[in-house]
């Protein structure tokens, strides 16, 4: 080769290394879109949630002189206790909000004027003069709660630049909305509904605690089956399991059922527990059942690495002073395991706590008011009442679906920050 | 006697012998001059109370799960001929009825006197069995412990004995997997089989039309239901191979971009935080794909000039990948790393440039394993339920055109299931027909996939 070939050579190689250069850091650059669009998507999806959510935190109440006179709460001259429970303060709250607004004369006009209000200003008001029966026959200044469409108007996120025939908050109520806050008759206070009620047709009057408490009762059943079950299997299997065809076919069903679509379960749990065992439907018993079954892979496997993880020399330190297999595994293994065993769990739980599909199988989309009181009782948990306001179609629920987003994620994170914390200590070991 | 407290009794009876056995040894010991036991007291203690609870503990689980049934077998026996005779969903209505009665649960309105008469016969069943079942169940549980009690002297190797017993149980345990993976087959299995009964497979496998809804009279327009489940399977795999499309490329590509280009900071701080996408409830998922980016999509269609459906396919699939992205990342990173650096070291070597290495030798070197979590992450979007109950419609349409609204198998299997369903219409019974297929599918992905990535593991190990 002459010097000549050698120069032409580099030259062609010199030419095609811009090009090659080009392309490197073109396909940096693909590989940090990539991350950033992971980025972006997670932080679209959260902001998405928090700004439709938050505002359902708060609710307007709207100051109304409450008019308690005995003829329009139609009770008998000399009235007893069982009266007052039984008057009538729908057309208590009816009254005095036409007081207030002497000029509404008009049926459809006035149907719009009690729409300010929640249906369930008549309850409270109910409680509050069943406590202080002296109340009746006075007028009082009172803070009742506003309905979800006046509280969304006075919240702005109706508007009335949007056409009349679109919304549901019409011009009128618009302007006897403005008058109320003008004289400054509403008042923007922290909802303790939302976290002190169960479920309700009204967006209002909606709340999570019965959802809180099915869920807190499916998981207490999860975790007392998946838990105790998941450890005693990563037991045997990492320590006793001999190999042959049946240890084989365990493992085997192991990692399959991880990977087993969750709503599988749900019919496993519809046919077996509730069609054959006849458990009650409906209820945190089955759903904790079915979610454990769902989880324990997760448990298992967790569990495994993490006893796996243990230094042989504990045990062969346990074994040769006499401890037998058992007591080395229970005395000495187990412990050291422990902060890896739980850091699995937790992430099983967290992934039962999100878990909607399996317990739609079983019958836990009912409409549920009451706090459940025990595991055999009918109840709902926090996805599902996710899933279900996220049907409705009132503009208030949209809200309320959000914001109860906000609680289950709240609960995820608090889950996985113990994770991770729990990881980093037994890292430290 | 209730369920609970004969539980309870059981498990207060168990540490009683649990004491009992301890103290026995020690008398034993003593009175024997001192011999020196084999174990130590509280494994006698332990004995004597896994005797007592195991065995009444089993018998009470087994009564337990089979009691409606003895009931049921009974009380229906003891019904007249002529309602015995009733078709088996009238029947099935008539028992829950005088069930209801019975357990209190409803009051008398509206039910006959056969009815009160059985409830009256089924409370009287129940209580006199629940009786015997707490009587059985106390008399084993004493039986063990005075089986056990009995045995315990100095020689006895109590506590091989408790820990083979403690081996078993672990045993147990493990097979409880197999056991759930027996019950989802049977499950599935015998409602499909009873669905194949009315339904011809052939029908079900091939058939282009599905509209479960089935004619209450026999005589009505468009009496029998179709049940063609190609529909769905378009629909469904339409919608995975959308979210392939967003999840492959953007997960793949991070995975690349994180374990070959960047430092270890910027990795130990974007790795969780892309994993916090895998750990969002997919409701979630399905209440932003349904409210958010649903209506987008229809927006930006309309503004293009397109017609999109208020529930397409391509919103569904879009929120779907984004819910799979942090999957495939985590699978391609390990697989990734999992290529010895002796083959980038050579290429880098021979002058490649990264990007060059990445194509040329570090993908085709974990390609196996790559494609083997694309197929993972195909059978997690096609079991994938929640984002496409709430964000894909409800007709079963045939096309492939992603901006218009299909549905897919597991949002019919939660449609013919939830609410108010009887058990044996084939309504019904075609979820579990669903499901069957559903399981089949996913199980297959599964072992393929695993299989690759095994394969592919050994290939480096």
């Amino acid at each position: 080769m002459t010097n000549d070939d050698n120069y032409r050579t580099t030259a062609l190689i010199q030419a095609s290394l811009r090009k090659r250069y080009a392309r490197e850091r073109r396909f940096r650059l693909y590989g940090m879109l990539a991350v950033f669009a992971g980025f972006v998507f997670l932080f679209l999806l959260l902001a998405d949630i928090v700004i439709k959510g938050s505002p359902a935190f708060t609710q307007y109440y709207i100051k109304v002189t409450v008019d308690f006179n005995q003829d329009s709460l139609d009770l008998p001259q000399d009235y007893t206790s069982k009266d007052l429970a039984r008057a009538d303060f729908g057309a208590v709250v009816k009254g005095s909000l036409r007081e207030m607004f002497p000029g509404v004369s008009s049926r459809a006009e006035k149907r719009r004027l009690y729409r300010l209000i929640s249906v369930g200003a008549d309850y409270s008001l109910r409680d509050m003069v069943i406590a202080d029966p002296a109340l009746v026959g006075k007028k009082q200044d009172i803070w009742l709660l506003a309905h979800s469409e006046a509280s969304s108007y006075l919240k702005g996120q109706v508007t009335a630049a949007t056409d009349e025939a679109e919304r549901k908050v019409k011009d009128v109520q618009m302007t006897w909305l403005n008058t109320l806050r003008e004289e400054g008759r509403t008042e923007l206070r922290f909802n303790t509904t939302f976290f002190l009620a169960g479920d309700s047709r009204e967006p209002e009057l909606a709340g999570i605690k019965a959802a809180l408490v099915g869920s807190f009762y499916t998981l207490l059943v999860t975790f007392c089956l998946a838990f105790p079950i998941g450890v005693m299997a990563a037991i045997y299997l990492e320590e006793f399991a001999p190999r042959n065809r049946l240890t084989d076919l365990i493992e085997i069903n192991i990692n399959n059922l991880a990977a087993v679509p969750s709503i599988v379960f749900g019919l496993l749990g519809l046919a077996v527990f509730i069609n054959f065992f006849e458990l009650p439907r409906s209820a945190p018993l089955v759903g904790g059942i079915v979610l454990a079954l769902m989880t324990l892979p997760t448990i298992i496997i967790t569990s495994r690495a993490a006893i796996q993880a243990v230094p042989p020399s504990i045990q062969e330190a346990a074994l040769g002073v006499g401890a037998s297999k058992l007591q080395t595994v229970l005395h000495h293994v187990l412990p050291v395991a422990m902060p890896g065993i739980l850091t699995g769990s937790i992430i099983g739980m967290a992934q039962a706590l999100g878990e909607t599909a399996p317990l739609l199988m079983i019958g836990m989309v009912a409409f549920i008011m009451e706090v459940p009181a025990g595991v055999t009782d009918p109840a709902t948990v926090l996805p599902v009442q996710i899933f279900l306001w996220a049907d409705s179609p009132e503009r208030g629920f949209t809200e309320k679906t959000s914001a109860a987003i906000m609680v289950l994620m709240a609960f995820l994170i608090m889950m996985n920050a113990a994770a991770v914390y729990l990881r980093k200590r037994f890292e430290r070991k | 006697m209730q369920t609970t407290t004969v539980f309870l009794v059981l498990i207060a009876f168990c540490i009683i012998s649990f004491f009992l056995g301890r103290t026995r040894s020690q008398l034993i010991a003593k009175t024997r001059g001192g011999a020196s036991l084999h174990s130590l007291p509280k494994h006698y203690g332990y004995m004597a109370a896994a005797w007592a609870l195991l065995p009444s503990i089993a018998i009470l689980l087994v009564w337990t799960g089979l009691e409606s049934h003895l009931i049921y077998n009974s009380v229906i026996s003891g019904l007249p001929a002529e309602v015995r005779s009733l078709s088996s969903d009238q029947l099935g209505l008539y028992y829950n009825q005088l069930q209801s009665f019975a357990l209190n649960q409803i009051d008398e309105f509206g039910l006959d006197e056969g009815q009160v008469a059985a409830a009256q016969h089924y409370r009287e069943i129940a209580a006199s069995l629940a009786y015997k079942k707490a009587l059985v169940v106390l008399v084993v549980a004493v039986a063990g412990a005075s089986l056990a009690l009995g045995r315990i002297k100095p020689a006895l190797r109590a506590r091989n004995h408790v820990e083979n017993i403690l081996e078993w149980m672990l045993f147990i345990c493990s097979f409880i997997a197999v056991l759930t993976t027996l019950g989802i087959v049977l499950s599935v299995l015998f409602e499909s089989i009873r669905f194949f009964q009315t339904i011809p497979v052939t029908e079900f496998l091939f058939g282009l039309q599905w509209s479960p809804q089935m004619a209450i009279r026999s005589d009505q327009v468009g009496a029998s239901g179709s049940f063609g489940f190609i529909p769905l399977l378009v629909g469904t795999v339409l919608i995975s191979i959308v979210a392939l499309l967003i999840a492959v490329p953007v997960g793949l590509m991070s995975a690349i971009y994180l374990s070959e280009y960047a430092s270890r900071r910027f990795r130990a701080v974007t790795k969780p935080v892309l994993e916090v996408l895998a750990g969002v409830p997919t409701v979630v998922y399905g209440f932003f794909a349904a409210l958010t980016v649903a209506p987008f999509i229809r927006h930006l269609g309309e503004s293009l000039g397109l017609n999109v459906a208020s529930e397409s396919a391509l919103a569904a699939g879009l929120v779907m990948g984004i819910m799979i992205i942090p999957f495939v990342m985590s699978l391609s990173d390990d697989i990734i790393n999992a290529v010895p650096d002796s083959l980038r070291e050579a290429s880098l070597g021979m002058g490649a440039t990264m990007s060059e290495t990445i194509r040329r030798v570090v993908l085709p070197a974990a390609l196996p394993g790559i494609v083997g979590g694309i197929l993972l992450a195909a059978s997690r979007a096609i079991g994938e339920t929640m984002i496409v109950v709430m964000a894909a419609g409800l007709s079963a349409k045939l096309t492939i055109n992603p901006l218009e609204a299909v549905t897919t198998i597991t949002v019919q299997i939660v449609t013919l299931l939830v609410g108010d369903q009887e058990f044996d219409s084939p309504k019904t019974l075609a979820a579990f027909a669903l499901g069957f297929v559903l399981f089949f599918f996913t199980l297959l992905l599964n072992i393929v996939a695993l299989y690759v990535v095994r394969r592919y593991r050994e290939q480096y190990d």
